[in-house]
């Protein structure tokens, strides 16, 4: 934030000017929101940018590209990224699509309004069922002893995990990130659909549009922003989970934010120039995403009255 | 058309099939703790461990905590930022949804390395946690209040207020918040559901909590994380279920969330 105070004394003004010079009133509701810009850059971009700064920086101080190279050559490094990126991708994408379809089902499905209304209250709770209790869950689930697991073996006879099916996996974690990725995506979509106007749809059958044209060139490129949009917070909300995974897995599967945890607790494979390197990574990838997100949004926006 | 609800039928199904199935299973999970038999001996053990009272009240008062200092960060920013300084809202709605752009693993990362060493000690006291609650609620608890501050007509309370001689303080705390009451609400309802369960920096800022305790008992023991894990969502949904309970008759005072 930058308060621009310009002290001008006017009548002092030697040389009278004919317009009013560029004067700008020191606003006073600009102190209204003093604490919260001072906690914000406090406890919010202070931090940000110090790990921006140090991951230039040597242990000793230097400056230094060495953290970032680093990254590059560390396949461990390297890997994580990639398994991090790779359940990102899927979860968001999978989360996007089968959560689009439920949104769909309910909104235009022709259910019951009940079925919708329940749906969204579960949404709402199953969003904020991450973490910790949502892993042990799912260890419940499909785990070597879980409910599933079991009546897969005692109904179809097969044992899943005999067949080379593990959850401490890039997909079983994926199958886990799903259950907050696609309530998430109902959410969001659902006011979406709503919005969708009776009148598009009537213009598009009276100009002689089959139902599928109406989807393919009017209904599809509104909600496109939207889509996009969500699925791009799909991926950011994946790619920034750790208690999920790190309950789920432990060290099984080494997501980015699982070797900076461990750089936090004192690892010492991992120095903390290089955890600020990670650290850097990440926030690269999040202010993309986020810039991505604000893309689509103001696409959406045209759309939305 | 009759095809079409088919199909819409079978995707509600297999939706909630993914919701249920996981939750039945950690609650038959969860009662398997005697051999052959069902029987809650798992929340026998899980409620007569002294230190799940101990957590679980840790997280009670980081929740408490998180919820005041929340609260009066941003209700009055929201309210100020709507009354008068209508021209920096993107700017704040931006803050706001930073925690989105930095993971929590990434600010807690930070504010150790910051706050960790002089000048400035933040290590040896809450008050980082507090931070890092705040800062994660912070995208709900200003959309919730935003939401509820668009429903009511603000300059002309204040105005009125303020001809009957009110001061700020009247103004927020007689006339503001209890107009917001029901924003307000939720957005506390959500921020408790978040901080209760949360791992991430009660873990990396070793403090104790509700979500380091589940994660270590999970390590530990073999039925009790899942008697653990049944409260904890009872809990969310019991928070969530008050969230619409409250909203009842408030439109668009939903909420979103996201992953921790």
């Amino acid at each position: 934030m930058s308060r621009t105070v310009t002290p001008v004394n006017r009548l002092s003004d030697g040389d009278a000017p004919k317009a009013r010079p560029p004067f700008i009133k020191f606003d006073w509701a600009w102190l209204g929101v003093t604490p919260f810009l001072l906690y914000a850059i406090f406890f919010l971009f202070y931090p940000s940018a110090s790990i921006f700064v140090r991951s230039f920086e040597s242990p000793e101080g230097h400056f230094t590209f060495q953290n970032i190279i680093n990254i590059f050559n560390r396949s461990d490094i390297l890997n994580a990224y990639k398994t991090s990126i790779s359940i990102s991708l899927i979860t968001s994408i999978g989360g996007a699509l089968f959560g689009f379809l439920l949104a769909y089902a309910i909104v235009l499905g022709g259910l019951p309004a009940s079925l919708r209304s329940f749906l969204l209250s579960f949404s709402g709770v199953a969003s904020n069922f991450a973490g910790v209790p949502l892993a042990f869950a799912f260890i419940a689930t499909i785990g070597n002893a879980g409910l599933l697991t079991r009546a897969i073996e005692a109904y179809l006879g097969i044992d899943i995990h005999a067949h080379g099916f593990s959850i401490y996996t890039i997909w079983g974690l994926s199958i886990v990130y799903m259950y907050f990725q696609f309530p998430l995506m109902v959410l969001i979509m659902a006011p979406a659909l709503d919005g969708l106007r009776r009148e598009w749809r009537e213009a598009c059958e009276n100009l002689g549009g089959t139902y599928l044209q109406y989807w393919r060139y009017v209904a599809l490129p509104i909600l496109l922003p939207s889509l996009l949009g969500t699925t791009i917070l799909l991926f950011g909300n994946a790619f920034g989970a750790y208690a999920t995974a790190y309950a789920f897995s432990g060290s099984f599967i080494n997501l980015v934010t699982i070797l900076i945890g461990a750089v936090i607790q004192g690892d010492v494979l991992y120095d903390p120039g290089l955890g600020n390197a990670l650290a850097l990574g990440m926030i690269l990838i999040m202010s993309l995403s986020m810039v991505g997100y604000a893309w689509t949004q103001r696409k959406a926006a045209r759309w939305s009255t | 058309m009759n095809q079409k609800r088919i199909w819409a039928l079978i995707i509600f199904i297999i939706g909630m099939l993914y919701f249920f199935i996981p939750l039945l299973s950690v609650f038959e999970f969860s009662l398997r703790a005697l051999k052959g038999i069902y029987s809650f001996e798992a929340y026998r053990v899980a409620f007569q461990d002294p230190r799940f009272y101990e957590s679980f009240g840790y997280s009670f008062v980081w929740a408490i905590l998180t919820i005041l200092c929340s609260m009066l960060l941003i209700i009055p920013t929201a309210y100020w930022v709507h009354l008068k300084l209508r021209k920096i809202k993107p700017v704040i709605e931006f803050i706001t949804l930073m925690p989105f752009v930095v993971p929590a693993v990434v600010l807690a990362f930070g504010l150790i390395r910051l706050y960790g060493k002089p000048p400035l000690v933040l290590t040896g006291s809450p008050a980082l946690l507090i931070v890092g609650y705040i800062t994660l609620s912070m995208p709900y608890m200003y959309r919730a209040v935003d939401t509820g501050l668009r429903a009511i007509d603000v300059k002309t309370l204040t105005e009125a207020a303020q001809s009957l001689g009110a001061g700020w303080g009247t103004i927020l705390f007689k006339i503001i918040f209890p107009n917001l009451r029901v924003a307000i609400l939720s957005g506390v309802f959500l921020t408790f559901a978040i901080v209760m369960g949360e791992f991430t920096f009660a873990s990396l800022l070793v403090w104790p909590a509700f979500g380091p305790y589940m994660e270590e008992i999970g390590a530990m023991r073999a039925y009790t994380p899942q008697a653990l894990s049944v409260v904890s969502f009872l809990l969310t949904w019991l928070s969530i279920g008050l969230i619409q309970r409250v909203a009842r008759g408030a439109p668009g005072q939903g909420q979103v969330a996201g992953a921790r």
